[in-house]
């Protein structure tokens, strides 16, 4: 039995992990490696960074990161945040990363999907996208940060990704990015019914009960979170201990 | 010892050497068939797709060397991909052949689950193995579209749309079908057992 994935995500600046609330104000706390080594030993079914360096400097930096944090850390690691070419996707994967994600480099040269996927396979090229609520059951696609519209739909913009041989989709609710108030069941459940590849769903992570509602109710393969990890508001076991109660199948490794 | 992991000139392969050096293995990742010629055992990691991998290694002149370290009896491990390139073709791509070392063809996974399989899976031994000692069911990490073909001897099955092989052997030829470098503890003793009894074979 395939079990639900479990993704803390970490933001990282100029090689430390820093939490953006709603896309700013940032605040610093620390190392990288050190992070994903303490996930993974709180049962983390894989990792995720995503890069908000902004300078040449901070994406070698990057680098550096994956390579120090694959020395140490056996789990699966998804790199995101600025890639927009091949080169980059070849020397992140090279690091050490299993995968890489893509935003939006992907709405600006949709044909970059498909180049990645044919060169690594598709099990390594996952899209992110960044929705908002545009309408009653509509979300609008936004980029560069959630800073940009586009005028793409959410849900066919999934659609279109898949077909460009995208291997999973990285959902992230900029509507509830940060709120702690659950994740964006409706819009989960719309993207999931639309694609046949996993979704990892993101925004909103609060509570427990979260979890197991987006799992459940919207039918996602892997909820993400980011500052509820970080901040130990919530703890990775005591997540997966209550998605078990609830018949969820998730990894829980004997001691 | 020396631990060889062929070098297709793409992908994550870092990993796997890790996890070689994490296990106290002297490792190198390299395409020169002189040091391939040289090392124990070849593992052939699991990136990319079935054509490149198979078109990169003719290109660079490594199929005898593969061929030849067969031969001798050296033990070859194969993850993912590299488990897959060990049979005879694939639905994948379609223009390469495999290496031919296991019977029978790699198929794409079916419609009915979401594919690529990707994630922790139930890996069921089907019995006690040098791999699998206990015969303990136990959850690896998983990331593929297509499976390998239910022939020879299969020492671990795992069920996603199908039950199809995770862990296989021929003589010195190993196959696994999930990531053992990324399926954290688990994982690493899985590789450790299988890198002591692939010493043991060679030996």
């Amino acid at each position: 039995m395939l079990t639900r994935r479990i993704i803390p995500c970490l933001d990282v600046k100029d090689g430390r992990v820093v939490k953006g609330v709603q896309f700013q104000s940032l605040r610093d706390a620390g190392d990288p490696a050190e992070q994903a080594a303490f996930y993974d030993r709180e049962g983390a079914d894989e990792l995720v960074y995503l890069d908000i360096s902004a300078s040449k400097e901070g994406r070698r930096t990057l680098l550096e990161t994956v390579r120090r944090t694959a020395d140490r850390v056996f789990i699966p690691l998804t790199v995101g945040g600025g890639i927009s070419d091949e080169g980059q996707i070849g020397d992140i994967l090279a690091a050490g990363a299993d995968k890489v994600s893509i935003n939006s480099a992907a709405v600006r040269d949709p044909a970059l999907i498909t180049r990645a996927a044919l060169r690594f396979g598709s099990q390594c090229v996952v899209v992110a996208i960044d929705a908002r609520a545009d309408g009653p059951g509509r979300w609008r696609v936004w980029t560069h940060g959630g800073s940009k519209p586009t005028d793409l739909d959410a849900v066919e913009w999934a659609r279109r990704v898949q077909e460009l041989g995208a291997g999973e989709i990285l959902l992230t609710s900029m509507d509830e990015d940060g709120r702690r108030e659950g994740y964006a069941v409706a819009l989960t459940r719309a993207v999931v019914a639309a694609v046949s590849i996993p979704v990892i769903a993101s925004g909103g992570a609060g509570e427990p009960r979260h979890f197991v509602e987006v799992l459940r109710d919207a039918g996602a393969d892997a909820p993400l979170a980011a500052s509820v990890f970080h901040y130990r508001q919530l703890r990775i076991s005591e997540v997966k201990a209550e998605l078990a109660r609830e018949g969820v199948p998730v990894r829980i490794e004997p001691d | 010892m020396l631990v060889c992991v062929v070098d297709y000139g793409l992908g994550n392969v870092r990993s796997v050497y890790n996890a070689l050096r994490l296990l106290g293995y002297r490792a190198e990742v390299t395409s020169d068939p002189a040091r391939l010629t040289r090392a124990e055992i070849l593992v052939l990691p699991g990136v990319g797709a079935f054509d490149d991998a198979m078109a990169h290694l003719r290109r660079r002149g490594l199929l005898p060397v593969i061929e030849a370290a067969r031969e001798a009896g050296k033990a070859v491990l194969g993850i993912c991909l590299g488990m897959q390139i060990l049979y005879e073709g694939s639905e994948e791509g379609g223009r390469e052949r495999g290496l031919g070392f296991l019977p029978g063809r790699v198929r794409r996974l079916p419609g009915t689950v979401k594919v690529p399989h990707m994630g922790w899976n139930l890996v069921e031994p089907t019995g006690p193995s040098p791999l699998f000692p206990a015969g303990e069911p136990c959850y690896l990490y998983f990331a593929h579209s297509y499976h390998a073909p239910e022939e020879g001897e299969v020492l671990a099955r795992v069920t996603y749309g199908l039950t199809f092989p995770a862990a296989v052997r021929r003589g010195s030829i190993f196959g696994v079908q999930f990531h053992p470098e990324k399926s954290g503890r688990a994982g690493l003793a899985v590789l450790g057992r299988l890198l002591a009894y692939a010493r043991e074979v060679a030996a």
